[in-house]
């Protein structure tokens, strides 16, 4: 970081321009955001007459309320409460699942290296790369076949197996740095496989945990296509029911309930960034320079 | 305590080779050194015997049982690496009786146990850290304590002093040596440094290429080398060797055509192997300990032999005094008393001990004898 | 050998989830190849009419649209989010004071579902409560801003939207790649009179083009899959104006009951996909060995 300090412009006026630009993209990100809270307070009657940006005339809270508990979506009007619940059973098992086997995938790949191991690995990899659209009918088929279909479970395996390509690569590329001498040293004090995973490996892995829960995490929160091409009444995930909330054709448009309901699906992993958006930032980054 | 043999041992990664045929036989108590330049095949060797890696063919045996195939911890060894390897989440207690608490021994006999090596290794003091907490050399005594609780037939040692200073390195040198003479464990140990192999080493393995060059004590390594690579890898500064003609007149003499230079012409020493490269020419080799200053050259023998070079570098070590001469047209390193008079630029007369000689046939690059 | 449990436990540990992934994404791969070829239309069926589908697929006028508009999203997306990353990545760079408070609002709508960004901006974008809305209250009844209604113009609404969610996601790629660069190289073009400008211009930005490599591969392969914020910023439309190929395949798939066709689609988005990133891991992976 040392270069920035001497090839930092000293010009005032620069500084002044730089800022200034900064800032202006600090509003550009912001808007959305803000638009969505300030009108999520706001009576219906104060979005028709006033406007987005204005803070409300009378501040409300009915419409989070309605987003959470009331609100139409489908045929029922029970608000998104269930199926923020839904998204908690599917994303919660998911994750752990996808997170403990690239764990155990890293750790096989980059301290046992077998014949193959670099086929092994590359098939994983590529397989975060593939447009899910690719495999919507075949997983059709599978989850009704065995009876999963439209169920929590069904949608867990889905996001399970398509995690753990990028669980793998995360803990893979972690492993490799860690130093192979100490599980030789080890394996000579007569530890077993598991034995050096739990007691050697795992104890400095939280790191890179961190980095996987978030990136698993907030991928399948987010997802839209597997919960609507795979869920069923009781299982429809949050994104689809926020999507049919605002997409209904019927009734008045709510818009503060819309924004409301927007911002509550967004509320898990925003927070989620909040708290460790450094380690959210190397997932990201992990995700996109790979080797 | 356990005599270590390794009996015709191969080793190859696919088609590639690493190891082709080793036979290295160390006593109980012995200190076996191996040594050679990276990707010699060393590390391997020493990782075959751990039971890290497994052999291809061939055979090893601890105290006379064979242990292929064993793994490693029921070899009953120790191994000190190269980064140390301490688990970086455990105590330094907990690093040294790790072993231990896998083999399910019980806490009091563990505590004993890390108690006496702390005392011997005298880190008491930090057996409540961690490794992070620790500087390279308490690492390194922490990675030994590690091994001695073991209590092992054999210790095995990958570079264990290529990360510390200078300084450092030699004062845990001498402490491996002192280890060892109090102890009387067989110990194997794998270094590129040649002077650690000299100075800790019962026996010493020179290995090339996956190859065992000689095999012997310190003493026949450096004074004895089988061949050319052993010969110029041992020693600091390395051994001189230069082109010579061998001919006859009056005896075997030996000349080295100076070109601008004097020529510099020497009786050849005792080897009868010499007379049937008459006319032909072979590698002498001196070490630059028997090329000297004529008052500092070592009167016992009778072989000194005085010529005229031409001096040019002159390098002052402190306790001795180093010079890049001209013998004949090739260059060779000489050692000097430090009081020695000497300019760069000037012909002076050095001394050959050529009791100390060997001779190199140039195209098998094998000693000639 | 003595130890032969753990020998095979490596592999054994390793193997169950590289047979899922082999299932779930290869088997997948070649079943919807397979379906791709079949009179397949509500239900799979295995009557093998060839590349006929193939055939049907790039005359419909359907398609095309979603081509030419994956093309135009494509370009402006990768070219505006590089662009706009990097230029944020440099002014960032310049010894921010607030760096630490700015650069996590850039990045966080990567945090984001598509789903919520695409309500987000549908009503900020709509003529009737959004930003034409507000322009209007504050008193320019002049201004009109109605693209997202528009079929010309409605495709630049989703690349709007989807350059606010990724931009500051590519600032932080280029920002890793800046500081990544060392610093006697930026002092010894100091010394040799180089100024700001020209360091950046002749040295840094040429320095970056790994990362350049790696933002154009995440955001094509992006490209490519999205499908949520089509859906929901517009649901494709109006008309067919913001269809692409992942929004043409689902509704082919599940709705139209053209099976077959959805399947191809399916394929030449896997084909497109693949051939960006393929490359682009299999380098990775060399130079990965390399080192």
């Amino acid at each position: 970081m040392s270069h920035s300090e001497n090839a930092a412009p000293s010009n005032k006026l620069v500084r002044a321009l730089i800022y200034t630009v900064l800032i202006f993209f600090v509003i550009y990100y912001l808007l959305p955001l803000y638009v969505m809270l300030v009108n999520s307070v706001k009576t219906l009657e104060d979005i028709r007459t006033g406007n987005l940006m204005a803070l409300p005339k009378l501040l409300t809270f009915q419409p989070w309320r309605d987003a959470w508990s009331n609100a139409q979506i489908g045929v029922e009007a029970t608000g998104l409460k269930p199926y923020f619940a839904n998204s908690l059973m599917i994303v919660v098992p998911a994750v752990a699942l996808s997170t403990i086997t690239g764990a155990l995938n890293g750790y096989v790949l980059t301290k046992y290296r077998f014949p193959g191991a670099d086929i092994v690995f590359g098939m994983l990899l590529l397989s975060c790369f593939i447009p899910f659209q690719i495999v919507l009918i075949p997983a059709a088929r599978i989850l009704g076949l065995i009876g999963w279909s439209g169920t929590i479970q069904g949608l867990i395996l889905i996001h399970f197996v398509y995690g753990i390509g990028f669980s793998t690569l995360f803990f893979r590329n972690y492993y490799a740095a860690f130093p192979t001498e100490l599980i030789r040293a080890a394996q000579i004090d007569g530890a077993s496989f598991f034995q050096i995973f739990r007691r050697i490996l795992l104890p400095s892995s939280g790191p890179i945990i961190v980095v996987t829960v978030i990136w698993q995490f907030t991928n399948q929160w987010n997802d839209f296509l597997f919960g609507a091409s795979f869920s069923g009444y009781t299982s429809t995930p949050i994104t689809v029911a926020l999507n049919n909330l605002v997409n209904s054709s019927t009734g008045v448009k709510e818009y503060n309930v819309h924004f409301a309901g927007a911002v509550l699906a967004a509320l898990p992993t925003l927070i989620v960034y909040i708290v460790s958006g450094r380690y959210f930032v190397r997932g990201l980054m992990a995700g996109a320079v790979k080797g | 305590m356990a005599s270590l043999t390794i009996d015709n041992l191969h080793k190859s990664y696919g088609a590639t080779k690493v190891l082709k045929g080793i036979n290295i036989e160390i006593e109980d108590g012995g200190f076996l050194v191996l040594v050679g330049p990276s990707g010699c095949g060393k590390s391997t060797l020493l990782n075959t015997i751990a039971g890290l890696e497994e052999i291809t063919e061939g055979d090893i045996r601890i105290g006379g049982t064979s242990v292929a195939g064993l793994h490693p911890s029921k070899r009953d060894i120790a191994m000190v690496f190269q980064s140390y390897a301490l688990y970086p989440n455990m105590t330094v207690a907990q690093n040294i009786s790790f072993g231990m608490e896998i083999r399910k021994i019980d806490k009091p006999t563990r505590e004993a146990a890390i108690k006496r090596v702390a005392d011997v290794l005298q880190i008491e003091e930090l057996l409540k850290r961690k490794p992070s907490q620790l500087s390279g050399g308490q690492r390194q005594r922490v990675a030994m304590g590690r091994a001695l609780v073991r209590d092992p037939q054999v210790f095995l040692f990958d570079e264990p002093l290529s990360n510390l200073d200078a300084k450092l390195r030699v004062d845990m040198r001498t402490e491996i040596k002192r280890l060892h003479q109090r102890m009387g464990t067989t110990i194997v140990y794998v270094t590129h440094d040649q002077i650690e192999a000299l100075t800790l080493a019962t026996k010493i393995a020179v290995l090339k290429a996956g190859e065992l060059q000689q095999f012997g004590t310190p003493d026949e390594i450096y004074n004895d080398p089988i061949n050319m690579f052993v010969a110029e890898f041992m020693g600091s500064p390395s051994m001189n060797l230069l082109d010579c003609d061998v001919t006859n007149e009056d005896g075997l003499m030996l000349r080295l055509a100076g070109g601008q230079y004097p020529d510099v012409v020497l009786p050849a020493p005792d080897c009868d192997g010499l007379a049937r490269y008459v006319g032909q020419t072979v590698k002498l080799g001196v070490r630059p300990e028997a090329l000297t200053d004529p008052e500092g050259a070592n009167r016992s023998t009778d072989r000194i032999v005085e010529a005229m070079c031409y001096i040019d570098v002159v390098e002052p070590a402190g306790s001795d005094t180093f010079a890049v001469a001209k013998i004949g047209a090739f260059e060779a390193i000489a050692r000097l008393r430090a009081d020695a008079q000497i300019t760069p630029g000037e012909l002076t007369p050095l001394a050959f001990n050529m009791s100390k000689a060997v001779f190199f046939d140039p195209a098998t690059q094998q000693r000639i004898r | 050998m003595k130890d032969t449990l753990q020998n095979w436990l490596p592999r054994l540990v390793v193997a169950p989830t590289f047979l899922l992934v082999v299932l779930f994404v290869y088997g997948f791969i070649l079943y919807t190849g397979y379906l791709s070829m079949t009179d397949s239309r509500m239900l799979p069926s295995y009557g093998f009419i060839g590349l006929e589908n193939y055939t049907k697929l790039f005359n419909l006028r359907h398609w095309n649209i979603a081509l030419v508009n994956l093309a135009i999203f494509g370009v402006l997306y990768i070219g505006i989010c590089s662009a706009l990353g990097l230029f944020l990545a440099i002014l960032l760079d310049q010894k921010i004071r607030a760096e630490g408070f700015i650069r996590p609002i850039y990045l966080y709508p990567m945090a984001l579902s598509f789903i919520v960004t695409g309500t987000a901006w549908k009503w900020f974008l709509d003529p009737g409560i959004g930003l034409e809305h507000t322009m209007h209250v504050w008193g320019w009844t002049s201004f009109q801003f109605n693209w997202i209604k528009d079929r010309d113009y409605a495709i630049y609404t989703v690349v709007m939207a989807a350059v606010w969610q990724s931009s500051g996601f590519v600032m932080a790629m280029f920002l890793a790649g800046l500081r990544g660069v060392d610093s006697d190289i930026i002092k010894a073009a100091q010394i040799d009179g180089a100024s700001g400008v020209t360091i950046y211009r002749r040295i840094i930005i040429p320095l970056m083009r790994p990362v350049f490599l790696s933002a154009f591969v995440v955001l094509a392969h992006l490209a490519i899959k999205v499908y949520d914020l089509v859906i929901a910023l517009t649901g494709g439309g109006p008309g067919q104006a913001t269809e692409l190929p992942a929004t043409f395949m689902y509704s082919y798939t599940f709705a139209r009951n053209q099976m077959g066709v959805g399947a191809s689609s399916a394929i030449i988005m896997l084909v497109m996909v693949f051939s960006i990133v393929i490359p682009y891991v299999y380098s990775e992976l060399r130079q990965g060995q390399s080192k």
